[in-house]
């Protein structure tokens, strides 16, 4: 039975499985990932089946888990640590991009960083502060680290175990308020690659670009936006650092119109970046300008107010619309 | 005291070693796992769990704290009974109310009453307090409306108080950060020449964080008035304290050049007297002190926890012996301190502070939409003011549309 129906959660539960199964060089590393199996349970009942030597629960020290995954990673193993919450991340943000980003260049590429950081973030919960943030920003413009996140149950199956393998260090972000979405995961499917894009749906009038947890959003406005008669193309970029670019220019191409949609804040986001490219790969077949639809430049705020923060299919249609108007 | 440590146990580089499963070789590596503490660590108790007084010739070793509580009359073992009692009702309704889906998520202190008012009783007003989350029995002290505490569990501020006015900060979520920040405002005291302390909380899984060994560090090097109330609950969500440290806590306050002291952390007098004496050193610019409160959580870590996944029920039938509550009320009951009447009066008083606490949190209004943008800068920003009057304009287009 190779095509499975699974939530996002089991899908990466089953990677982190196989991976552990195929390579006794991974460990899986982090607070309460042992019998508790994490706070979100993508853990769950790994150390049961792998032990403690395979599966560590660590100190409540971020800047420790990193750190000592760069020495394992060093002597030959394959790391593979979960940071709690998005906010979390900050006490090894100093180990991350310092140590771990750099290590391949400094030591002319003698030295391989296996070494996968998942982090479960982004809003929508309804949970309190720090535990709702799309800080990747932060992490793709790092240079040295690869930053990629899933959308659905076959991404989260496939690209954890492509992080897994990568020499690189790859930062996995992990759309939290997704984890309960099930999709459908052939587990003996030829993957696609890790940092390329893929068309979700097709359409002829306009591009959404997206990624992590915007994606499902993107697809919802499409469908609303075809009841309009409008055909609306919906791009899952996947991959935030490298950004498929050459994919995304094939689709604007076609369109003529793009929008970028994430959760983080718009200023200085993955969308500005996408917005210059494009606009100099495809100046002259653009009708409307890379519009781009976010965060605010603005704390995110108490649970209360994520409806209004996030961008939801209000936003992103009202995007759509201010493109097609050019 | 409990002076010895199984740390220096290291794995030792043996051919006989058993071997481990897995792939990590003949040793065990992934986790030690030999018992740190003490089955029954040793520390300083003023009134035992069945409620009785200890006495200093029973134990010479709390000869250097009791006489910070020879002043505490009978009145002022009610008033401590009576805050324990009424911060547990609070916590309790706050847990109800998570319940019932007034709030998203609630940290419970069950269990941890008398570390917190016994500590928070021995601040002056003029102290500055630094809490982590939990502590719920501290804002009560420095006379913080609980119902402030509820709007960033209930998910409508991130704060709730003016943190000036009753030298209670806002709580901190990110784990350790709070105890580097009150090493910074005891060395500006300390520069200011004031004789008032701070005392930062924080609980046993922080201690592996770097801030909080940088705040140690700092303290210790300015010498600054400080105290380290750590509330050593025994668990960090799911991890106990074989995960966090190999030798008791208290003790690791040696290294760092400061006294640390473990209390018992379930006894209201004991945590009075360690903390004043603690603060008292400060306040004559003795520099900082841990004090470990030996305690444990009764309930789950949050309301989103589960501990049947990683806790026994012996070992929390076992601490629910220790109840700080019924330990007190032994005592007023057993040397006549309190009688039936002053119960039923503290129940009706419980009952009215839960029925407020319920209406206020009902009560509650969502913020105002556009309280996104507020405060965001104290000079103003013109990007924030771009994007407040765009997203203003966008959400009038509804009204005028539909
Ligand atoms: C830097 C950081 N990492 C992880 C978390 C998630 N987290 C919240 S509370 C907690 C356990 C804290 O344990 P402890 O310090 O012992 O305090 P307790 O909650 O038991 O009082 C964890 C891991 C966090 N808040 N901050």
């Amino acid at each position: 039975m190779a095509v499975q129906k699974l939530t996002i959660a089991k899908a990466l539960n089953d990677s982190l499985r196989k991976a552990l199964e195929t390579d006794p060089k991974v460990l899986i590393m982090g607070e309460d990932v042992g019998k508790l199996g994490g706070v979100f349970r993508i853990t769950d009942g790994l150390q049961k089946d792998f032990g403690e030597e395979r599966v560590i629960d660590t100190p409540l020290a971020e800047s420790g888990i990193v750190g000592t995954a760069i020495g394992l990673a060093l002597r030959g193993y394959r790391p593979v640590v979960e940071i709690q919450f998005d906010g979390f991340v900050f006490p090894a943000y100093d180990q991350i991009v310092t140590q771990l980003a750099k290590m391949h260049a400094r030591s002319l590429g003698k030295i391989k960083m296996p070494v996968v950081i998942r982090i479960p973030y982004a809003g929508g919960i309804g949970a309190v502060e720090h535990h709702s943030e799309s800080p990747e920003t932060l992490f793709a413009h790092v240079p040295g680290l690869k930053v990629v996140s899933p959308s659905n149950a076959s991404d989260a199956y496939w690209m954890l175990q492509q992080a897994i393998l990568s020499d690189d260090p790859v930062i996995f972000f992990e759309p939290k308020r997704r984890y309960w979405d099930k999709g459908e995961v052939d587990v003996e499917a030829i993957p696609d690659a890790l940092h390329g894009s893929r068309v979700a749906r097709e359409g002829t009038d306009i591009t959404l670009a997206a990624y992590g947890p915007m994606v499902k959003v993107c697809l919802e406005a499409a469908a609303a936006a075809a009841e309009e008669g409008k055909s609306v193309e919906v791009v899952d970029l996947r991959s935030m650092s490298p950004i498929d670019f050459d994919g995304l220019q094939a689709s604007v191409e076609r369109t003529r119109r793009l929008v970028v949609v994430h959760e983080a804040p718009v200023f200085l986001g993955v969308g500005s970046e996408i917005a210059a490219r494009i606009t100099e790969r495809c100046f002259y077949h653009l009708e409307a300008p890379v519009l781009r639809v976010g965060g605010f430049h603005a704390p995110y705020p108490p649970a209360r107010l994520e409806d209004e923060y996030l961008p939801g299919l209000d936003r992103v249609l009202d995007a759509v619309d201010r493109s097609l108007a050019y | 005291m409990t002076v010895e440590s199984t740390a220096a146990r290291k794995p030792r580089r043996s051919s006989g070693t058993k071997r481990a499963a897995g792939a990590a070789g003949a040793r065990k590596t992934a986790a030690a796992t030999a018992q740190p503490h003490d089955a029954e660590p040793q520390l300083v108790q003023l009134l035992t769990p069945e409620g009785e007084r200890v006495e200093v010739a029973d134990n010479p070793d709390i000869a250097e704290f009791a006489p910070f509580v020879a002043d505490i009359t009978t009145d002022d073992l009610r008033d401590l009974y009576r805050d324990m009692v009424l911060t547990r009702r609070f916590d309790g309704e706050a847990t109800a109310l998570q319940r019932q889906g007034e709030l998203g998520l609630w940290a419970s202190l069950l269990g941890q009453e008398a570390a917190q008012i016994g500590s928070g009783r021995a601040l002056r007003d003029d102290d500055y307090v630094f809490p982590t989350y939990r502590e719920h029995g501290v804002a009560w002290c420095r006379g913080v409306d609980p119902t402030n505490l509820l709007g960033m569990f209930r998910g409508v501020n991130h704060g709730g108080w003016d943190p000036k006015i009753n030298n209670f900060h806002l709580y901190t979520i990110v784990i350790g950060s709070q105890t580097l920040h009150a090493t910074g405002y005891a060395m500006g005291v300390a520069k200011d020449g004031a004789d008032s302390a701070v005392i930062a909380y924080f609980g046993d899984g922080a201690s592996s964080q770097g801030d909080v060994a940088e705040a140690f560090t700092f303290s210790a090097v300015y010498n600054s008035p400080v105290v380290f109330f750590c509330q050593n609950n025994q668990w960090a969500i799911s991890e106990p304290t074989e995960r966090q440290m190999r030798v008791p806590l208290y003790q690791r306050a040696q290294g760092f050049g400061f006294p640390g002291v473990r209390v018992d952390g379930n006894d209201v007098l004991a945590c009075l007297a360690v903390t004043r004496w603690a603060l008292e050193r400060a306040r004559r610019g003795e520099g900082p002190t841990l004090v470990e409160a030996f305690t444990y959580r009764m309930g789950a870590h949050t309301t989103s926890d589960d501990p049947t996944k990683y806790r026994r029920d012996e070992e929390t039938a076992a601490w629910e012996a220790k109840d700080p509550i019924l330990r007190l009320k032994a005592h007023l009951l057993a040397t006549g301190g309190a009688d039936e009447a002053f119960f039923e009066q503290l129940e009706v008083e419980s009952e009215t502070l839960g029925k407020r606490v319920r209406e206020v949190v009902r009560a509650m209004p969502d913020p105002d939409t556009m309280a996104i943008f507020e405060n965001v800068y104290a000079d103003g920003h013109a990007l924030v003011d771009e994007e407040r009057a765009q997203f203003a304009a966008y959400l009038a287009s509804f009204e005028g549309g539909e």
